[in-house]
């Protein structure tokens, strides 16, 4: 009876809870109904594409936080700075000089263009903000991937499956045994016999000696080949910057950032002002940007805090948005390092040549961490220079030796080589 | 003797093991001629453990020769170059050409290709509010202002193009504005 008695109050319980869940619940659907949508849709609209540059609603930019605006100031004021902030400031509004001076003089452009309503509508958004964006905490909990099994539990399961047989196999044999069944020499004793047999077969003597030493040929070689090659590799970086988001997913060209491959012998690594010039603006990655690394997976947690590696090295104030000139360098590990004694250079890659990045990089804009997709050995660089035909498009300085030189080899277009591009001293010296 | 032999044997397989290991470089055969004495220009440190990579020291002017820029950046700048600032390039075809391939490099992944301020980046959702260039009052002066010091959320281009390439930027800009009308 008593155990009932609990029960029924359970329920009551769980009951109570999920009514005022539902009464909770509904308030909130109330108090969005309460947002004129297409008013905060239209708004919303205008703001992206008009102020968005230099405000967010909720974090300092170029100029103010505009969330809530309205509450500040009153709406004549709000519209005569924005269709001429220039005007209302000569016209000696104290209000207007005071947020001008603020945000050290950066002059707002004016919007004589807009109608009452605009910015009406404007203005709303920034008081009634986003729809719906407010995130339920238990959802992204429940979203979060739960990994596969690590690899180290699969391992252990295999070899508990292994030990098992043993085991079983071994009962067996004792139940047999003791079920009366001749005793069989044990797995070391038929291993024995077998050892004593091959010790005095000479023919297997010589065909031991022949495989062990292509073995070790193999292993020997294998190595020195690999001296000094570092194909695939992929140093841990000092920031977990990503190529596959930059270069991939926002399409931002390599030379953005490695603009000295144009100019110069080195493609260069971007100051971190060139990070700047976008980091500025993004100083947090989306709710759902993921980067898999080898061994494992940053979220956004994670990612926010490379971003402020940036702006620890840039000397960036992110609350108070400038620069506290307190810079630090960030020590990136080179990837790609050709030995001193080889010479090349970018440029007449890049811009001479017009080769592609990745015939020479891998697809760099998919991967994560960047690592040495080419070998980088002279063989390599010969093989290319071999089958490459020189471009003779918009060539005509040299048009009279590309002639006689085609003339000689008896081909219609030289290649690179031909043009002594597999000459030593063209990158030895 | 036994056991010293089975020491050996893994000594020599985690050498082996480790060569494998794609987050160290390889060994290098006679490393002082891999790496000479004269410091890498993407090197980490130089004597007296400074930075190689460094801002060249104020007034450095390249041997090339770049042509001073000493209008300020100040709102009175702005102005003034917007003003008086005029291109000292000729209108041509092969400046137009690589003012569109430096464009396509530097300005179209947010201004977009058409220059009507819908990159990828404003597609994305990472920068909004970009400006359509027609809806700018923009000359050649403030074009090339802006590449120098950059403006609002926009920040400098002048360490990725030099003065040359700025101003065959500025001449595609020109077009594009002229297009979008």
């Amino acid at each position: 009876m008593k155990s009932v008695k609990h029960h029924s109050k359970l329920t009551q319980r769980l009951l109570q809870s999920f009514v005022f869940l539902l009464v909770l619940s509904l308030s909130f659907s109330a108090h969005s109904q309460d947002v004129d949508e297409a008013r905060q849709k239209e708004g919303k609209k205008l703001f992206k594409s008009l102020c968005a540059s230099c405000h967010k609603l909720n974090k300092k930019l170029v100029g103010p936080a505009l969330g809530g605006v309205e509450e500040k100031r009153t709406n004549e004021w709000l519209k005569a700075w924005i269709r001429d902030n220039a005007a209302l400031r000569a016209s000696g509004d104290k209000d207007a000089i005071a947020i001008y001076e603020e945000y050290k003089q950066s002059n707002m452009t004016a919007f004589p263009q807009l109608n009452d309503k605009q910015i009406d509508d404007i203005l709303y958004y920034t008081t009634v903000g986003e729809i719906g964006k407010v995130a339920d905490p238990n959802q992204t909990l429940s979203t979060t991937p739960k990994d596969a099994a690590p690899k180290w539990l699969i391992y252990i399961l295999a070899a508990a499956i292994v030990v098992a047989f043993l085991i079983i196999g071994s009962l067996l044999k004792t139940i047999s045994e003791l079920k009366g069944a001749p005793k069989t020499p044990g797995l070391m004793g038929q291993a024995s016999e077998l050892w004593q047999g091959i010790k005095q077969n000479t023919f297997l003597h010589v065909l031991t000696v022949i495989f062990g030493a292509l073995i070790a040929a193999y292993v020997l070689f294998g190595t020195l080949f690999k001296v000094g090659v570092d194909e695939g590799y992929q140093p841990i970086q000092p920031i977990a910057f990503s190529h596959k988001i930059h270069a991939g997913d926002n399409k931002i060209d390599c030379q953005y950032c490695h603009s000295a491959a144009k100019h110069s012998k080195h493609s260069g690594i971007p100051s971190v002002n060139v990070c700047m010039n976008c980091h500025k603006n993004i100083s947090e990655v989306a709710d759902d940007t993921k980067v898999v690394m080898d061994d494992h997976t940053l979220t956004k947690k994670d990612l926010d805090k490379e971003i402020a590696k940036i702006y620890e090295a840039a000397g960036w104030d992110a609350e108070k948005l400038e620069y506290t000139g307190n810079t630090k360098p960030v020590k990136w590990v080179r990837v790609h390092n050709l030995p001193d004694f080889a010479y090349f250079n970018h440029s007449q890659h890049v811009t001479v040549g017009g080769i592609k990045c990745q015939k020479c990089h891998g697809p760099v804009e998919e991967m994560e961490e960047v690592y040495q997709y080419s070998p980088l050995t002279m063989g390599w660089c010969i093989d290319c220079h071999k089958e490459t035909k020189v471009d003779l498009k918009g060539n005509e300085y040299y048009a009279k030796i590309h002639e006689e030189l085609a003339k000689k080899y008896g081909v219609d277009q030289v290649t690179i080589a031909q043009l002594g591009g597999k000459e030593c001293g063209k990158c030895h010296y | 003797m036994k056991s010293l032999k089975i020491i050996i044997a893994l000594v020599v397989v985690a050498s082996l093991a480790s060569c494998n290991n794609k987050r160290k470089p390889q060994v290098q055969y006679m490393p002082d001629m891999y790496v000479s004495v004269p410091y890498d220009a993407n090197g980490v440190t130089s004597a007296g453990n400074v930075p190689v990579d460094r801002v060249p020291v104020a007034g450095t002017v390249s041997r090339n020769g770049v042509v001073a820029y000493d209008i300020a950046d100040t709102n009175e700048g702005y102005e003034k170059a917007k003003a008086e600032l005029k291109s000292p390039l000729a209108k041509n075809e092969i400046n137009l050409e690589k003012g569109k391939e430096l464009y396509g490099i530097y300005c179209a992944t947010c201004h977009g290709a058409k220059g009507d301020g819908n990159g990828t980046l404003a597609k994305r959702d990472k920068f909004n509010g970009i400006p359509n260039y027609k809806d700018r009052d923009i000359t050649d002066g403030s074009i090339y202002h802006v590449i120098m010091y950059g403006k609002n959320l926009m920040g400098s281009h002048a360490s990725q193009l030099n003065h040359k390439e700025r101003w065959q930027v500025v001449q595609y800009v020109e077009k594009l504005k002229s297009e979008l009308k």
